[in-house]
């Protein structure tokens, strides 16, 4: 008796599992996204609510480790354990409200996720549109997928019109860094002042 | 009067380049990974040319691409769709300069149809036939096909981010830009063509309502990259090279214009 309320209660937990679980195929993936992104985006959520669900999403299909690393550049060879730990605390919540705070104005986008072009073992690229409405034009929009686990798709890159947030995020990140002789301090300060914005 | 201005300003920027390319040649030479960016010329006056040009942005371009935005959009549309049909001269010539013979006839093409049927290019009925937009040109775009190196990296008051090449290449449009020639050459307006809707200030009305146009259609967009950047002026340089890369390549394949090799040294499973 005992044994079967354990096997009942693992399927029910698996199929639990399953239901949250993206697509192990990039466009699979990203297609899954889409629409849970247009379903959070509808007029009648709050701003709030958009903002809490985006964050979860990101968290959950976002490798913002491996895009806090990069946009780092090679600074982050010079960092110790500590200001690392620290960095990728600040990087993660930078991200998270940025990522959130660039999609909560769109409401109901209509994207078409067009085709996935695998670049290599580690990397696919999937493409998409965002339809013109009667204000903006159509916009390209490619999703740089990391695929080193095959099984567990994760977005390193968001590509518009062929300019990567990735690389525009590193770039600032250096002038800042830069224009402070080099200081990475005066990064996380400036992450800390944007966070509390 | 103006052709000496312009002359004066090509030598005196070819001068420029020259002297910043020698100097930067070592940044662009750094490897793959550095392909989209630029020394600064001098980065100080840039930032405080980019402030002055947010400045007036706020005060002017801003409340004026509102304010269009605001019209019927089949009027915005035939607006863009005239501005881009005019504008598509300045890439015939430099589709003809680059060799691509091809993308060069579909725009003549466009342009012919556009005109007649489109009705002064308000409408495109040339692409309900199969002649698809084919981008754009300008002769920046063609001195990097030739492959002259960006140069150094600089804000112009009100044009704004811009490179040494990209900046002769706009003196370069201006020779082969033939609503320029055809609004600004007095041979043409007082004998061959001649009267005076051709006047130079229509240029200047056309040009205009380009950028207007251009900037509706991205109040969005700069307001998003204002609110989300910890260093907007940055951000701003980084999108126009790359952007600039991109059109440089002719390609919209990502797997062209786009670098790896700072992603793949990054393993976080």
């Amino acid at each position: 008796m005992k044994n079967k309320f354990f096997v009942i209660v693992f399927i029910i937990l698996g199929i639990s599992h399953k239901s949250f679980a993206y697509s192990s195929d990039p466009k699979q993936f990203i297609q899954e996204i889409v629409d849970e992104a247009k379903k959070v985006l509808v007029d009648s959520n709050t701003k709030e609510f958009k903002t809490k669900k985006l964050s979860e999403m990101a968290s959950k299909t976002v490798d913002i480790k491996g895009v806090a690393y990069y946009t780092l550049g090679n600074y982050r060879k010079g960092l110790n354990d500590d200001q690392m730990n620290e960095y990728l605390g600040l990087f993660e919540k930078y991200f998270l409200k940025t990522f959130s705070s660039r999609l909560t104005d769109y409401s109901d986008p209509k994207i078409d996720v067009i085709s996935a072009e695998v670049k290599n073992p580690k990397y696919t690229i999937v493409k998409s549109v965002l339809l013109a409405t009667d204000k903006k034009p159509a916009v390209n929009i490619e999703w740089r997928i990391y695929t080193k686990d095959p099984n567990k798709p994760l977005i390193r890159d968001l590509i518009i019109e062929g300019l990567s947030l990735a690389r525009a995020e590193k770039e600032q990140f250096a002038s800042v860094i830069e224009s402070n002789n080099g200081d990475i301090t005066k990064l996380f300060d400036t992450l800390k002042e944007f966070i509390s914005k | 009067m103006i052709r000496k201005i312009v002359f004066i300003l090509a030598i005196s920027l070819f001068i420029q380049t020259n002297s910043a390319t020698a100097g930067s040649e070592g940044t662009e030479e750094l490897g793959s990974s550095s392909q989209n960016t630029a020394n600064e010329c001098f980065e100080g006056v840039s930032r405080a040319m980019f402030k002055f040009n947010h400045v007036l942005d706020k005060a002017v371009f801003e409340p004026v691409a509102k304010g269009y935005r605001a019209l019927p959009s089949p009027i915005r549309k035939g607006t863009g769709n005239a501005v881009d049909n005019l504008r598509s001269l300045l890439t015939v010539s430099n589709n003809i300069l680059q060799g691509d013979f091809k993308k060069a006839g579909i725009t003549a093409g466009r342009f012919g149809i556009n005109t007649t049927v489109g009705i002064l290019g308000i409408f495109d009925p040339a692409d309900k036939i199969g002649l698809k937009d084919q981008g754009k040109e300008d002769f920046g775009q063609t001195l990097g096909a030739w492959g002259t190196k960006s140069g150094c990296y600089f804000v112009l008051p009100i044009l704004g981010p811009t490179t040494t090449r990209d900046a002769i290449g706009l003196v370069g449009n201006v020779f082969i830009d033939p609503v320029y020639q055809i609004t600004h050459n007095t041979e043409i307006r007082n004998g061959v063509v001649g009267n005076g809707n051709y006047s130079e200030h229509n240029y200047f009305y056309y040009r205009g309502t380009g950028a207007v146009d251009f900037r509706a259609k991205n109040i969005e967009s700069w307001d998003s990259l204002e609110e989300n950047s910890i260093d907007l002026y940055a951000s701003l340089k980084s999108l126009y090279l790359q952007n600039r890369n991109k059109k440089i390549a002719n390609s919209d394949s990502t797997i062209e214009t786009q670098d790896d090799s700072d992603w793949e040294e990054i393993d976080t499973n």
